[in-house]
């Protein structure tokens, strides 16, 4: 019988965990194990081997503060993320994540942050705060609904698809309409809410990708996801 | 206009708003603008100057606590009472509190202000003492970030003239000791190496494993400054406290360790006011005496049944609500409701550990985000017996439903407003 374990690495969850990131991982570790999949799960933290057997990754948001301490981890690991993203290995990036998953962040303070460049993106820090509720419309993931909270400015390079189309809400930059970003199977974003529970269809994207990529197949009835859409409705309907 | 008929007039816009049952800061808001000095002025002829309480949580309770220690010692405390807890807010308790020669009848202002209005309130009025409790994360949908919190608490620190009291357990707040200016005096509240662990600050929230792992992340402790009060222990409401290096004991009529802990932050911070002078046998047996706040943790009774309302409002104060008392004893309402004023982001609900409440399950959830909340309670394997956004509805099948089992309600600030309006037509429910 195969092992239908699936491992499933936090990173940063010490200093990039606010806004909930939680709720990301654990949606993707019980919608695994009602898929009937094993999960294991772990951290990885700045200074720490990384678990290069990973299958599923996801980071959160953070303080400016956050961002800074684990930028010198990331830079030593991101050699081995850029392998594991061409290859398809499922990522998802919210928020400051997302801002280092991209070429550099500006912060406000005038200093700046070199990225990994996984994602066709830069980040300057802006001089207000992007706040509300926020609704976007996917090509692959339909509607996509979250809330926001970033001072950050994210401008997307010529050929990078967006995460999706914004339909109420700042997103990247509060100007061209885009919010988050794609590639292989790298989701970035800046939806908190958590984003994954109310937005299965991102966390079946990446829970499929995962399991296919390391069991060659994805064999599993639907979840019953009357919840969540209940939830998604009054979140579309919530003043921003 | 002169001065006295400034206040003559705020003072009857007060009394009108009272008598229309209107907003609390209206008043206020007229002085401001008709005379922008007249809280600093009031405030400056203060013989024992002015107190300022802020921080994420607990204010509500530690000030009423603060302000019955020091009465207790024979001040004549003037506060903010009203909730209102504004500039704004209080200008308008002043002009209540004044008599309508324009006369105060105060010797001391012990006043809590949220951390931006305080920020505001300090650049007019330096305040003697400041207690300032914790940074959690809290409306930071208005605020930023948390650090962002800590540097407006840094602010009121770096203005305050005589003692900044300090909660040693947030390294948010140790680390405001250094603003602290010269000539002021720092003096700290704490717990016991035991309690600790029952306080978890909001770094330390989510390591693999969720809730039931233990964190490989242990860090070096830093060596902790001596506290003027210290938690030891409590069993229910009997509480052990270290005061000065003495161990003292007494009851506390409050719901949940947190409220236990804002008892000693109240205690420091009567000691640091009265100083040497302090009666400690006296303020310590006071504490028997405080009572619950509007909302925390206040017991109403529905024929004959005690409901407990608990106010909810970010995850650290969620956890230590649920770790208050065993969940399968009680029947459970959760109402969260994502209004201006409780923050219209409810990501929050994702940092809170519900696995307590398996056993039992919940027997109704509620309010405008209802079903967010039966989504994360799903997702952490809870039980949901009802989801009824309405909350007049909800409270109604809560109380059908509960059978024997005494009752608590879980609430945000918004839904506490409306689920007491509705109490009210069943219970007896105290004015706010
Ligand atoms: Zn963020």
């Amino acid at each position: 019988m195969t092992d239908r374990t699936v491992h499933l690495v936090q990173l940063y969850p010490r200093d990039m965990n606010i806004y909930g990131d939680w709720g990301n991982t654990l949606t993707l570790k019980r919608r695994l194990e009602r898929y009937g999949y094993a999960v294991r799960l772990s951290d990885h933290d700045p200074g720490d081997p990384f678990p290069s057997d990973a299958d599923l990754l996801v980071g959160g948001g953070g303080q400016d503060s956050g961002q800074f301490r684990v930028q010198e981890d990331l830079q030593r690991i991101a050699p081995e993320l850029r392998a594991m993203a061409a290859d398809g290995l499922p990522m998802l990036a919210i928020c400051g994540l997302y801002q280092l998953f991209g070429h550099e962040f500006r912060t406000g303070a005038g200093e700046t942050l070199p990225g990994i460049g996984i994602l066709d993106l830069t980040t300057v820090g802006g001089p207000t705060r992007l706040i509300g509720n926020i609704v976007l419309e996917s090509p692959e993931f339909g509607t996509v609904v979250g809330y926001e909270n970033h001072s950050g400015v994210t401008r997307l390079g010529p050929g990078q698809a967006p995460l999706g189309k914004v339909l109420k809400g700042a997103g990247n930059n509060g100007e061209d309409g885009t919010e988050g970003a794609r590639v292989h199977h790298v989701v970035g974003s800046y939806l908190h809410g958590s984003m994954l529970p109310k937005n299965p269809a991102v966390a079946d994207h990446l829970i499929r990708a995962a399991v296919e990529r390391r069991l060659g197949v994805f064999d599993a009835a639907p979840l019953d996801d009357t919840l969540a859409e209940r939830a998604r409705e009054v979140a579309q309907a919530r003043p921003r | 206009m002169s001065r006295p008929h400034v206040r003559l007039l705020g003072q009857g816009i007060r009394y009108l708003t009272t008598l229309r049952g209107g907003g609390s800061a209206f008043p206020g808001l007229v002085m401001e603008r008709l005379h922008p000095g007249f809280v600093a002025e009031e405030l400056a002829k203060l013989p024992h100057g002015v107190v300022l309480i802020s921080g994420t949580n607990g204010k509500t309770t530690t000030t009423k606590m603060a302000v019955q220690l020091l009465r207790s010692q024979g001040y004549k405390v003037f506060t903010n009472r009203t909730g209102s807890n504004f500039v704004r807010g209080v200008a308008a308790a002043l002009l209540g509190e004044m008599s309508l020669t324009g006369r105060l009848d105060a010797d001391i202002a012990v006043l809590e202000l949220d951390e931006a209005h305080a920020v505001h309130f300090v650049k007019q009025v330096k305040p003697r003492h400041a207690l300032l409790l914790n940074v959690m994360r809290d409306q930071l949908d208005r605020f930023g970030e948390i650090d962002t919190t800590r540097r407006m608490l840094a602010q009121i620190a770096a203005a305050t003239t005589g003692t900044v009291v300090l909660n040693r357990e947030d390294p948010r707040i140790v680390s405001l000791a250094e603003h602290v200016p010269e000539g002021t005096q720092t003096r700290w509240f704490g717990l016991s190496a035991p309690l600790r662990p029952m306080f978890p600050s909001d770094d330390d929230m989510r390591s693999a494993g969720g809730p039931d792992a233990e964190s490989d992340h242990e860090q070096e402790p830093a060596p902790r400054p001596a506290a003027d009060v210290e938690l030891t222990s409590f069993e229910a409401n009997r509480v052990r406290l270290t005061v000065g290096g003495e161990a003292v004991e007494t009851t506390v009529a409050l719901y949940g360790v947190y409220n236990m802990y804002n008892a000693a932050a109240a205690l420091a911070l009567a000691l640091a006011v009265a100083g040497p002078d302090a009666d400690r046998a006296a303020l310590v047996d006071e504490l028997s005496r405080v009572t619950p706040a509007f909302g925390r943790g206040e017991t109403i009774t529905v024929d004959g049944r005690p409901l407990q309302l608990l106010l909810v409002k970010n995850p650290a104060g969620f956890r230590l609500s649920l770790a208050s008392a065993r969940p399968g004893d009680y029947a459970t309402m959760i109402a969260i409701n994502d209004e201006y004023a409780d923050g219209r982001d409810v990501s929050w609900l994702w940092d809170v550990d519900f696995h307590s409440l398996r056993s039992g399950g919940v027997d109704v959830v509620a309010g405008t985000r209802a079903w967010d909340m039966a989504l994360r309670l799903d997702y952490d394997e809870v039980a949901v017996r009802e989801v009824v956004p309405g909350l007049g509805d909800a409270l109604r099948r809560f109380l059908a439903g509960a059978g024997e089992r005494p009752m608590r309600v879980f609430c945000t600030y918004t839904s506490m407003l409306e689920l007491r309006r509705e109490l009210s037509r069943v219970a007896e429910v105290a004015e706010i």
